[in-house]
């Protein structure tokens, strides 16, 4: 009797150890990797790598088999790999995203799917207001938050006078809505122009002759190149100053160089930043890629390094959505950006600050962190939240 | 291509069992999906229909009439924000959502098509490409519905006879309209109005000298196919749940008259054969990995869009008349003595 | 609204307006002599940006960050590499109808993309204005761009030299033939292969004009083509298919159209509609601006404006 109830228990033990340890979790990851834009996605799956494989292949000692997928900057391509990681992978975690329009297109599916979502970019108002999901985490910021942060940093300089210029789509508008909230002075003019528009010189000559104290602008990728060289060859770049937001990071720097030194830019991390995490991150980033880590990367890797300590704290066992929740809202890892909580709707609570493009200790064209404008910022949508 | 044979019931030719075995094959796929429990491939094949619907339409005028639209995907956009925006303001009733998208479709490929049609060749071919683009820069500028970052639909349209919201129902739907689509061709080829549109397609100016308003003609062909891209677009709608300017890039329209054309652009069915071809090739390519050569397969999925470049240029230079296409025409030159 | 921005945003019509002519006038003369809609000549126009960033950035026999010789390297890169595209695989394409050189050159423009990504990456490529032309110039009180300044300047000498070509010389009298009947001409015993050849080759150099000018303002990415291609062609049609002068002509209205349009629309519409509706509609309706003014070209002139007469 004895040795059949050992040999049971143990048969049982193992099984469960079995089960539990050795089926990779499938983490499906889906990021624009394609067109001018790719760039972003692609240091999001980079830094996020990086952490998989630093740790061998395993997030929270489990193995984890990562999906890759390419929404291609569409939404519904995008609606198509959220159906198959739920219907056919049946992933229970899925991270990424690069873009607001894609998010939104997936936030139905994703949510009916049940998953658990860590996002590591586009933070789009509707799901930080009514639209909010208990499943929904964002390691990145709420799209408004890095324009209050720049109207924030206006005030505080005393500007007076503001030109906002952004691309004609909702997160162009969002954006200069965003720094119009924070900004206490006058918005001299605001002017959407057409998505992937490459010169700039028509509008840029209408900021000349308005004069303004300072331009604001929300320019990502290579509009932003296009648009920061035209601002310099105008030869405005020393005379009106230019805040801006995801206009120069380290998608775009590689690309301008020396011409963007001296534009201010908004956001919740830099690659100078003194506290331990990130300075093993950048190190690692830096060594292993061959370039400076964009705030993409460090929104990722912080994903990353969350799903690393939520799952370790569920000890592998994903199923228990409820469980792995809880772990997850309580982001209790070393962010790499400092102090990290999240907001009842799973959107960041932190600090942000503004930057200048400026050279580093190595002579290479950085972000130098200049101010903190806002601290333990709560996004403005929170409320109109349902989940408390 | 496009010879004068009566729709007989000819069981061994390529014309009924390519289409018989497709049709058929789609109808079970459900059932296999279920079995299989993997009903993603219910919503993948939703989408291939679709498209295959849209190039369906689209090869009315391009294999039959000669005209090489590069605006279509203008029409997606009409039948999805039709649905997107009436389900925005509250109107959840399918049958007003289709009424709705063909009304404004028609009206719409009416006023267009009297405009385009008076080009032809190449100031065609950017005409239609100008009003897609404006349709698109129009509908971006719609911040109210989303504008660039689309419109989120709560609910599938409802038809009260049958649950959309059920993927089996919807996809059942949509098989249904490809049939229907495909057998009303398949009559209109065959009919007087088809005829004179083929004729229109190889002699205008004699079809003009034979007395046949050749203008009015056309303008009809170019509507109906349009609005089979209308019903796309609102299917789409319906299956993605979202509506977005995406949907109406030139890049989407070029997608159309490749599938039309890798199918077959003369033949009838051929678009539907393009468009399964086309877009399985697309998601393979792009998630393919059997891990036998890792480094290089990381490349090629990264770079997979080289590939569909190449795979149109060979398709182009080689395989000119389409998968169905060879097969319809080497059954033509066998009956022939 | 001051006469100094009028004219600032007048050059700056012009400016863009010159670079669409450099593109324009390689592809209507492929496509009005050869028959050929090349869709990858945008491609050509990328890639010439990039061999000229990339000789910009690397020393080339020793010489590195010359604006001169990364102008050596693009056009001259941007003309070989038309030439080996041509002769490997669009000639098989010239008898074919415009569908098949369509959809062809769809495809290279797929390939060249990807070629471009795989090789440089998927961000913006750095190039800059050259030291010697990154101020500006002072003309009759009005402050603007060095470097657009001579965008216009070289736009403008290449638009002679070709008019030059193609009225008084030999060769530009072969093309004209060419242009109003390419059978004849072959008939007459010329050697209509190389013709064409040299015609692609002159096209493509052309293309990687606009490239190198553009480099140094616009982003060099990959895809940087489709959207100036796309209003190529609709300079192109607007113009008349085959015509020098057409080109011309659209390009420079074009480029001012769209510049003030986009820059006068809004505030225009300001005074007669409330101020958030002039904002959302203004954009909007400049994008727009450029496609009704083809479609109401082509409305009264199906053939453009400068249609080349046919024999």
């Amino acid at each position: 009797m004895k040795i059949a109830a050992f040999a049971t228990a143990t048969a049982l033990a193992l099984a469960a150890t079995a089960a539990q340890a050795q089926t990779p979790i499938k983490i499906g990851f889906v990021a624009t990797l394609s067109g001018p834009a790719g760039a972003l996605g692609q240091d999001q799956y980079d830094a996020f790598m990086m952490v998989v494989e630093r740790n061998g292949g395993k997030l929270g000692g489990v193995p984890v088999q990562v999906l890759k997928e390419d929404d291609q900057l569409k939404p519904d391509v995008g609606v198509q790999i959220i159906q198959k990681f739920a219907e056919k992978e049946k992933t229970p975690i899925v991270t990424g995203v690069t873009f607001s329009n894609v998010m939104m297109a997936m936030a139905k599916p994703l949510a009916e799917s049940g998953a658990i979502f860590v996002g590591s970019n586009a933070g789009p108002a509707p799901l930080a207001g009514p639209a909010c999901n208990a499943n929904f985490f964002f390691t990145s910021w709420q799209n408004d938050m890095q324009a209050e942060v720049m109207g924030k940093y206006a005030t505080d300089q005393g500007y007076k006078r503001v030109y906002g210029m952004a691309p004609n789509y909702q997160a162009g508008k969002d954006f200069v809505a965003g720094f119009k909230r924070f900004f206490k002075g006058e918005i001299v003019d605001e002017v959407y122009t057409t998505l992937n528009q490459p010169d700039y010189s028509a509008e840029i000559s209408q900021i000349a002759a308005k004069k303004p104290d300072a331009v604001y602008v929300f320019y990502p990728g290579g509009m932003g190149v296009n648009f920061v060289k035209q601002y310099k060859q105008a030869g405005l770049l020393g005379k009106i100053p230019l805040l801006s937001t995801s206009t120069t990071d380290g998608a775009t720097l590689p690309a301008l160089k020396e011409t963007a030194l001296g534009v201010i830019s908004g956001t919740f991390w830099g690659p100078d930043f003194d506290n331990p995490a990130n300075k093993t991150f950048v190190a690692e980033f830096e060594k292993k890629f061959n370039r400076i880590p964009s705030q993409y990367a460090a929104q990722s890797y912080d994903a990353a390094q969350l799903l690393d300590n939520a799952i370790a704290k569920v000890k592998g066992n994903v199923g228990d959505k409820a469980a792995l929740r809880a772990a997850i809202r309580k982001a209790d890892f070393k962010s790499v950006r400092g102090p990290l909580t999240f907001n009842n709707n799973g959107f960041p609570i932190q600090n942000m600050y503004a930057f200048v493009v400026a050279k580093d200790a190595k002579g290479r064209v950085n972000l130098k962190t200049i101010a903190q404008p806002i601290t333990a910022q709560r996004d403005s949508y929170a409320d109109k939240c349902p989940i408390k | 291509m496009g010879n004068a044979m009566k729709l007989t019931m000819n069981f061994t030719s390529p014309r009924f069992y390519v289409p018989a075995i497709f049709l058929g094959a789609l109808a079970l796929l459900p059932i296999y999906a279920m079995l299989a429990h993997q009903p993603f491939y219910v919503t993948l094949f939703s989408r291939i229909m679709i498209f295959a619907l849209a190039a369906l339409g689209l090869n009315f005028i391009l294999g039959y009439g000669g005209l090489v639209s590069f605006g279509h995907a203008l029409y997606l956009g009409v039948g999805a924000y039709a649905v997107g925006i009436l389900s925005f303001h509250g109107v959840t009733n399918g049958w007003l959502h289709l009424i709705a998208a063909l009304a404004i479709g028609i009206l719409m490929a009416g006023l267009i098509g009297a405009v385009v049609l008076r080009t032809s060749g190449m100031t065609f071919i950017m005409i239609t490409l100008a009003f897609a683009q404006m349709g698109y820069f129009f509908v971006v500028s719609l911040k109210s519905y989303g504008g660039d970052d689309g419109l989120t639909i709560d609910n599938r349209s409802a038809f009260g006879l049958f649950d959309l919201n059920s993927n089996t129902a919807l996809y059942y739907l949509i098989l249904a309209f490809l049939a229907a689509v495909f057998f009303l061709f398949a009559r209109l080829v065959e009919s007087r109005f088809g005829m004179v549109l083929r004729g229109v397609k190889s002699n205008e100016r004699r079809m003009l000298a034979l007395g046949f308003p050749t203008f009015r003609y056309k303008l009809v062909a170019y509507i109906i196919s349009a609005q089979v891209c209308v019903i796309a677009g609102f299917l789409l709608a319906n299956l993605t749940k979202f509506a977005s300017p995406s949907y109406m890039v030139w890049q989407v329209s070029g997608d159309l008259i490749v599938m039309a054309v890798l199918g077959g652009m003369g033949t009838l069915f051929g678009p539907v054969v393009g468009a399964v071809v086309y877009l399985v090739v697309e998601e393979s390519l792009s998630s393919l990995s059997p891990g036998w050569f890792p480094k290089i397969e990381d490349v090629l999925n990264k770079h997979w869009l080289a590939l569909m470049g190449i795979f149109v240029i060979l398709m182009v230079l080689g395989f000119r008349k389409g998968f169905y296409g060879y097969l319809v025409e080497r059954e033509a030159r066998r009956a022939q003595p | 609204m001051s006469l100094e921005l009028l004219i600032v945003q007048l050059l700056n019509g012009l400016q863009y307006g010159v670079l669409l002519f450099l593109l324009a006038a390689g592809l209507t003369l492929v496509f009005g002599i050869m028959n050929f809609v090349n869709l990858a000549h945008g491609s050509l126009y990328m890639m010439g940006a990039y061999f000229a960033a990339w000789a910009y950035n690397n020393p080339i026999f020793g010489i590195q960050g010359s604006f001169v010789m990364a102008a050596f390297v693009g056009i001259a890169g941007s003309m070989i590499l038309g030439v080996v595209v041509e002769r490997l695989i669009l000639f098989t394409l010239y008898e074919r109808d415009h569908l098949d050189q369509v959809l062809a050159t769809f495809g290279l423009i797929l390939v060249f993309n990807e070629v471009a990504r795989f090789i440089w990456g998927p961000s913006s490529y750095y190039m800059e204005v050259p030291e010697k032309l990154s101020g500006a110039i002072n003309l009759f009180g009005i402050s603007y761009p060095a470097y657009r300044f001579m965008i216009i300047a070289v736009g403008l000498l290449v638009a002679l030299g070709t008019f030059l070509l193609i009225q008084k010389t030999r060769i530009g009298m072969l093309i004209r033939a060419g242009a109003s009947n390419a059978t004849m001409v072959g008939a007459l015993g010329v050697n209509i292969k190389l013709l064409n050849t040299l015609l692609f080759g002159l096209g493509a150099g052309l293309a990687g004009v606009a490239g190198l000018m553009a480099g140094p303002i616009l982003s060099v990415q990959p895809g940087m083509g489709e959207p100036i291609l796309i209003v190529t062609l609709v300079v192109i049609v607007t113009g008349g298919i085959g015509s020098i002068r057409g080109a011309f002509f659209a390009a420079l209205i074009v480029g001012v159209i769209d510049t003030i349009g986009r820059v006068f629309l809004p505030i225009v519409l300001t005074n007669l509609v409330e101020k958030s509706l002039a904002q959302a509609a203004g954009p909007a309706i400049a994008s727009m601006l450029i496609y009704l003014l083809m479609a109401v070209v082509l409305a009264v002139k199906p053939q453009g404006l400068f249609p080349v007469k046919h024999g």
